[in-house]
């Protein structure tokens, strides 16, 4: 006789034991589900805390998201305005636009006369009312020019800078790259901060699930003693805390999913107001695949983590006497 | 099937529960364990259940030397023995049915073999048309069968009861006793602590009678 069929015969039920393994698995789940919904409000209660608590990151982390694909579209190419001295007539100024024409560097010259600039003022950023109580133009004549695409690296770009800055009649020439610079280095900012945030608030929610479980281990101080008296291993035992906690962690973040679906449906409006006012047209985009797997994913795991702390902390304690 | 040799057990409090206590008993054997509270009958059944770890001397239940089993292998020796309690210790948020199957569940029977020796246990104790109710609608008498039934359901070698008839009536207590006597027709060892002496004696089994935590008479009847 072969080992294989000794051990066969030693265990005739081997595949209806894996098989009821598995069915055992998803009687405990559907009953810790079952025991969770006989107090759906004390349920709902636990899992909206770890719902706001997961809601918060990832909702700013869709924000940002949103905000680095606004800034991604106005990134395009690089462009230096040059804001020329107040004193600088408007003769002199299509003088020196015509002067930059003929530098190979430059590819694009435009040139904003103070009296456009404060026609497009009035018309773009609705400050008409404003604009009206000043006597005179506070804007100066500027030249927008977009260097020649070969002449587009960052080292080319510099070059120019310096050379339009010490031109006469400009009193400053700004790339304008650098603000999207500073926004993109607040938004690391930001995001390192919302990692922050996130980590502190992940600690709540196991902290929030721990507590929820320990209380349930009390609850069921008897049941526990009963089961470890009969035989009962602690794998056993702990098992519907742990799909206890896997049911809190998958409410939460369907409460938080349910939460941030709410906020963007009611930002949306106010900022197509305020993406027309930059003529353009915006939705906010919701949750990708990526972060809503990471969000449920992550509530799932810390929901499993926050009970299996408890249980490993509190059932020790329990041992029949 | 339980060998104590020199075992002693001393508590936390200083207190010596048992002292120098050896006896052997053989498989299949019914054996009673009286004393007066107090003189360590249920340290005893402690000790053979691995509640409690003796302080000095050895426990060997089933060939197995109970200092070397593991606080992890715990679970699995117990599931060779049946406990019975005399609060009954059963779950009140679950049938009569749920409650007898509880070992079977721990073990991972399948579930339609779990039915079937649920009911032939249920019969057994003459309660399988109570198997849909909860305990809390039972008689004590009934209570405690259920919980017979439950440490017998699995078909362990070894039965541990710690006064089963306690807070029973005259005749009750004799019919549990019945189904001890029946279990031990078929093989099973047998461990009851009592100190229901009348009962006892109707019996005709042997008797370890304890005093202050000392093996006071191996109290033999010969059959």
């Amino acid at each position: 006789m072969t080992p294989a069929m000794t051990s066969h015969k030693r265990h005739p039920g081997i595949l209806t034991r894996i098989g009821s393994y598995y069915m055992r698995h998803a009687q405990t789940l559907i009953y810790t589900l079952g025991q969770l919904l006989r107090a759906p409000f004390a349920m709902l209660m636990t899992a909206a805390v770890i719902g706001i608590a997961l809601a918060l990151p990832t909702g700013l982390h869709v924000l940002l998201k949103n905000a680095e694909l606004f800034s991604g579209e106005i990134d395009g190419a690089t462009q230096i305005s040059l804001f020329l001295k107040r004193g600088a007539s408007e003769q002199q100024a299509q003088q020196l636009t015509h002067r930059l024409r003929q530098l190979p560097e430059i590819g694009k010259v435009r040139f904003i006369s103070k009296q456009e600039a404060l026609k497009e003022f009035k018309k773009n950023a609705g400050f008409s009312e404003a604009m009206k109580a000043l006597t005179e133009n506070p804007l100066p004549h500027v030249i927008v020019i977009h260097p020649a695409l070969q002449h587009t690296g960052e080292q080319a770009v510099k070059k120019l800078l310096v050379r339009l800055q010490g031109m006469v009649h400009v009193d400053v020439a700004q790339l304008d790259e650098e603000w999207i610079k500073r926004l993109y280095s607040i938004m690391d900012f930001i995001k390192r901060g919302v990692w922050i945030l996130a980590a502190m608030l992940a600690l709540a929610v196991l902290l929030v699930v721990g507590n929820t479980i320990r209380l349930a281990i009390q609850n069921r101080r008897e049941e526990i003693i009963v089961i470890k008296l009969i035989g009962g291993t602690d794998a056993f035992i702990r098992r519907p805390f742990l799909y206890t906690g896997f049911w809190y962690g998958l409410f939460g973040a369907l409460i938080a999913f349910v939460l941030i679906s709410l906020s963007l449906w009611l930002l949306n409006e106010p900022l197509e107001r305020l993406a027309s006012l930059y003529h353009r047209e915006r939705q906010l985009t919701s949750l990708d695949t990526q972060s809503g797997l990471l969000l449920f994913g992550g509530g799932i795991l810390l929901g499993l983590a926050g009970s299996w702390l408890a249980v490993g902390r509190h059932l020790r304690d329990i041992e029949p006497r | 099937m339980i060998h104590f040799s020199n075992t002693s057990k001393r508590y936390a409090s200083g207190q010596d529960a048992l002292l120098n206590v050896s006896f052997e008993i053989e498989q299949g054997e019914m054996v009673f364990i009286t004393g007066h509270s107090g003189a360590g009958k249920s340290t005893l059944l402690k000790l053979v259940a691995l509640l409690e770890r003796p302080s000095r001397g050895q426990v060997i239940v089933n060939g197995q030397n109970l200092a070397r089993v593991k606080r992890r292998q715990i679970p699995y020796f117990r599931r060779d023995i049946g406990i019975i309690f005399q609060d009954h210790q059963l779950l009140f948020d679950r049938t009569v049915f749920d409650n007898v199957a509880l070992p079977l569940v721990i073990a991972g029977h399948p579930h339609a073999e779990i039915a079937r020796r649920v009911r032939a246990a249920l019969d057994k104790v003459g309660l399988l048309k109570k198997e849909k109710h909860y305990p809390i609608t039972l008689s004590g008498g009934e209570q405690q069968r259920v919980g017979i039934a439950r440490a017998v359901v699995h078909k362990p070698a070894l039965v541990l009861a710690d006064e089963p008839t306690g807070n029973l009536d005259p005749e009750l207590s004799w019919d549990i006793m019945q189904i001890f006597n029946d279990f031990s027709q078929v093989g099973v060892t047998a461990l009851i602590a009592s100190h229901d002496l009348d009962l006892i004696s109707r019996m005709q089994r042997r008797q370890l009678i304890l005093k202050n935590g000392q093996l006071l008479q191996d109290h033999r009847v010969s059959t």
